[in-house]
């Protein structure tokens, strides 16, 4: 018996280590990046574009201790001597370690002789900067010294705009589709009415509708009601294609809330309406929010629906457009990137962390009793 | 304060009956308890009763007014169920306050009426908790005490102690008798377990199939059940039967089974008439009118047939012992003092002032004992 409860120890254990270890690693897969983003979003301009961000970490490194011009009398096509070692024009450029543990490095062109002596030494690279949030959020002034010689001050990107944009799209986008949604969850889940399976099939098989073939004819549909480029249009959009779900994830759960509380607040003399709005909305919030932070998110990261019916004018573009023209029109702003990338992800995240705990309840509607 | 009626009332899905034309009177202030194995169609009987699910035939009628067409809020009724079907979200007071709400009854009204069945129940110390943080029998006296702030007609009542441990269940069987004296309102009530029916029941009707079988006070549903079904049903452990004929002659009439011979008594001889030898029966005597011959009752007209003992089982008060007698196996409920083993054999005493005949094919009583 204790032998056997042994090996059932040691099984459970093994497994244990098993669903553990998948876990961690999965959790390491998407936050790495996530911390990458997080600390390059801080990192200078010329620290992001010459060093990974991990570099902020200690690591090994040549680093310069003293630099010197080189004289004129090296035959720099030939094989030179420089600090007691011996190499061609090439070698040096690559770098020739010295016995005791230096490096000699040829910098810039074989014409301008100029070495470098480096250490190979413990280094981090701390350089940190808020500059690049301050430059995204208030578009703080710059100056960019150009190839003429000439300074160019030039207005850093604005976010505001957009992130306001985005949460004018995304709530309303988000909480229509809900209201429709659990209204009519309750009435095939509770309302007798003619035809509501075929109603009810239709619906679910709106699910597997991908939305990009409906883009035209909506987009031709607006044109004639003058409803492109309004909010209007994108929260109207995003209420039509997220509804299948909704609906679905609503009937799953109303259909699994116990008959009798119904029954018997019709008793009690409740109309469908008291009984929806009284009964319904209080007991399903768990699926409520679950859906709320599907739609939040993706309404929030979507990019496509917001371009076609909404467009790109900056007194409507949306987050992720502005994140987008980010990189299109300058494509060296990485520093700028990573820090808006981050400045879109903080909503998303306090949404997520807020409502989490119905996440997983949510998921679950309907398949699980009680 | 009303009766109810059922006037040949008939239930189907398609083809599927739940109820078949049942006709039931149900007088004012009665208790009556609808009993019968799950799927016989009393818990459909009670919703139809309720207004949740629509006839198809005949009328349900409450105090003088047809209710068919009437939505279940203004049939003047109140249910329980057997899930409580409490407002999870609510509190106590709330859940009771709800439907009076609904009724625009005045703030005042309802107070009184939610805190007078509070006292009534014995649950004023919970009405700001909320269902889950309260016992199964406390949210059973919620959901009676739901039912009582509506002052209702009829009390409809499905199963409202089925989710109790069997102790509570005894307890509660009992406050649900006084809550009806003290109420002095019509109770219909639901139940699968004929022990409740007996115990509580004013009245009781038992249904098999969607056919209601008999209505009847407790008692004369025990003594005289109307057939096999009813007889089989009510009363634990269950009435035995044998299938037999009748034999002898009208002087010395017997039911015979083979095995277990029974002479019958003048006045059942009576009610079968004296052409009915050679008639199919099933016959049946209960276990407690099976004794051991050392110690039955004073006054028993008896009959010994011997038995051998397979199975006995001690319930303190009295010994279930399972008997057999050539291929015949019965039950009988002895004295405690009666010492018996399994192998014993044993002269049990039956008592044949007691034996209950049916028709065979029909499955009709043809003559039932008489009361003493």
């Amino acid at each position: 018996m204790s032998e056997k409860t042994g090996s059932a120890k040691r099984k459970k254990l093994v497994s244990d280590i098993l669903v553990n270890g998948a876990l961690l690693i999965l959790v390491l897969m998407w936050t790495i990046p996530t911390i990458g983003l997080l600390v390059s979003s801080f990192r200078t301009r010329f620290d992001i574009s010459t060093s990974g961000w991990w570099s902020v970490f200690p690591h090994r490194e040549w680093v310069k201790v003293t630099e010197r011009e080189l004289g004129d009398d090296l035959d720099r096509d030939g094989v030179m001597e420089i600090e007691g070692v011996t190499g061609t024009f090439k070698e040096f450029r690559d770098g020739i370690e010295t016995s005791d543990g230096k490096r000699i490095t040829w910098i810039g062109n074989k014409r301008l002789g100029r070495i470098e002596i480096q250490e190979n030494k413990w280094t981090m690279r701390t350089d940190f900067t808020t500059e690049n949030y301050g430059q995204v959020l208030a578009g703080k002034e710059f100056e960019i010294r150009q190839a003429d010689g000439s300074v160019k001050i030039e207005q850093g990107d604005n976010f505001w705009g957009a992130i306001l944009n985005s949460i004018t799209v995304t709530i309303p986008a988000t909480l229509i589709p809900i209201l429709i949604a659990a209204f009519a969850a309750y009435g095939f889940a509770w309302m007798r009415f003619p035809g509501r399976r075929v109603f009810f099939i239709i619906v679910v098989a709106l699910l597997v509708v991908p939305l990009q073939i409906a883009l035209v004819p909506i987009l031709r549909d607006y044109t004639k009601l003058d409803l492109n480029g309004t909010f209007l249009a994108v929260w109207l959009a995003h209420t039509g294609f997220g509804l299948p779900l909704a609906t679905y994830l609503m009937f799953n759960y109303i259909s699994g809330l116990p008959r009798d509380i119904l029954e018997s607040a019709f008793i009690d003399g409740a109309s469908h309406f008291t009984i929806f709005t009284r009964l319904i909305l209080p007991l399903s919030v768990p699926a409520l929010a679950s859906f709320a932070i599907f739609q939040f998110l993706w309404t929030w990261n979507d990019y496509l629906v917001a371009l076609v019916f909404i467009g790109a004018k900056p007194d409507v573009q949306v987050l992720t457009m502005r994140l987008a023209e980010i990189v299109g029109s300058r494509g060296s702003d990485w520093h700028l990137l990573t820090a808006g990338a981050f400045i879109s992800m903080v909503l998303p995240l306090v949404v997520f962390f807020s409502l989490q705990r119905f996440f997983v309840r949510g998921l679950l509607a309907g398949s699980v009793k009680g | 304060m009303s009766g109810v009626s059922y006037k040949n009332m008939t239930k189907a899905w398609g083809d599927v009956i739940g109820v078949n034309n049942l006709n039931l009177e149900v007088p004012d202030k009665e208790f009556l308890v609808l009993v019968g194995p799950s799927g016989c169609g009393k818990s459909t009987a009670l919703r139809c009763l309720a207004g949740l699910e629509e006839i198809t035939q005949g009328e349900i009628i409450i105090g003088d007014r047809v209710v068919n067409d009437v939505p279940p809020k203004d049939r003047d009724i109140a249910m329980v169920f057997q899930s409580y079907a409490l407002y999870p979200h609510m509190t106590v007071y709330d859940n009771m306050a709800f439907g009076l709400k609904l009724r625009k009854t005045p703030k005042t009204e309802i107070d009184k009426r939610v805190q007078e069945a509070a006292r009534l129940l014995g649950i004023t110390p919970l009405l700001d908790r909320k269902p889950k943080q309260m016992s199964g029998g406390q949210r059973q006296r919620v959901a009676l005490g739901r039912a009582i702030v509506r002052d209702p007609a009829v009390f409809l009542l499905d199963e409202p102690l089925s989710n109790l441990d069997a102790k509570l269940r005894v307890q509660t069987r009992a406050e649900i008798s006084k809550l009806h004296q003290r109420l002095e309102t019509t109770f219909i009530y639901v139940t699968h377990d004929q022990v409740e029916a007996l115990t509580m029941a004013d009245r009781i009707a038992v249904m098999k199939d969607g056919v209601l079988q008999q209505v009847d006070s407790p008692q004369n549903l025990y003594d005289h059940p109307d057939n096999v079904f009813v007889a089989g049903f009510i009363g634990s452990p269950s009435m035995n039967f044998f299938s037999g004929t009748i034999t002898g002659t009208t002087d010395e009439m017997y039911v015979d089974s083979g095995s277990v011979r029974l002479r019958v008594s003048q006045s059942e001889v009576e009610q079968l008439g004296r052409d009915s030898i050679g008639k199919e029966v099933i016959f049946g005597v209960r276990p407690e009118d099976i004794h051991h011959p050392q110690y039955q009752p004073a006054g028993v007209t008896e009959q010994l047939l011997e038995s051998t003992v397979d199975v006995t089982e001690l319930m303190g008060n009295e010994i279930f012992v399972y008997l057999q007698t050539g291929e015949q196996n019965y039950i009988a409920r002895v004295d405690p003092r009666a010492d018996l083993r399994p192998g014993d054999k044993v002269q049990m005493a039956f008592n044949i002032e007691k034996i209950h005949i049916f028709d065979r094919t029909t499955e009709k009583s043809l003559a039932t004992p008489s009361s003493n």
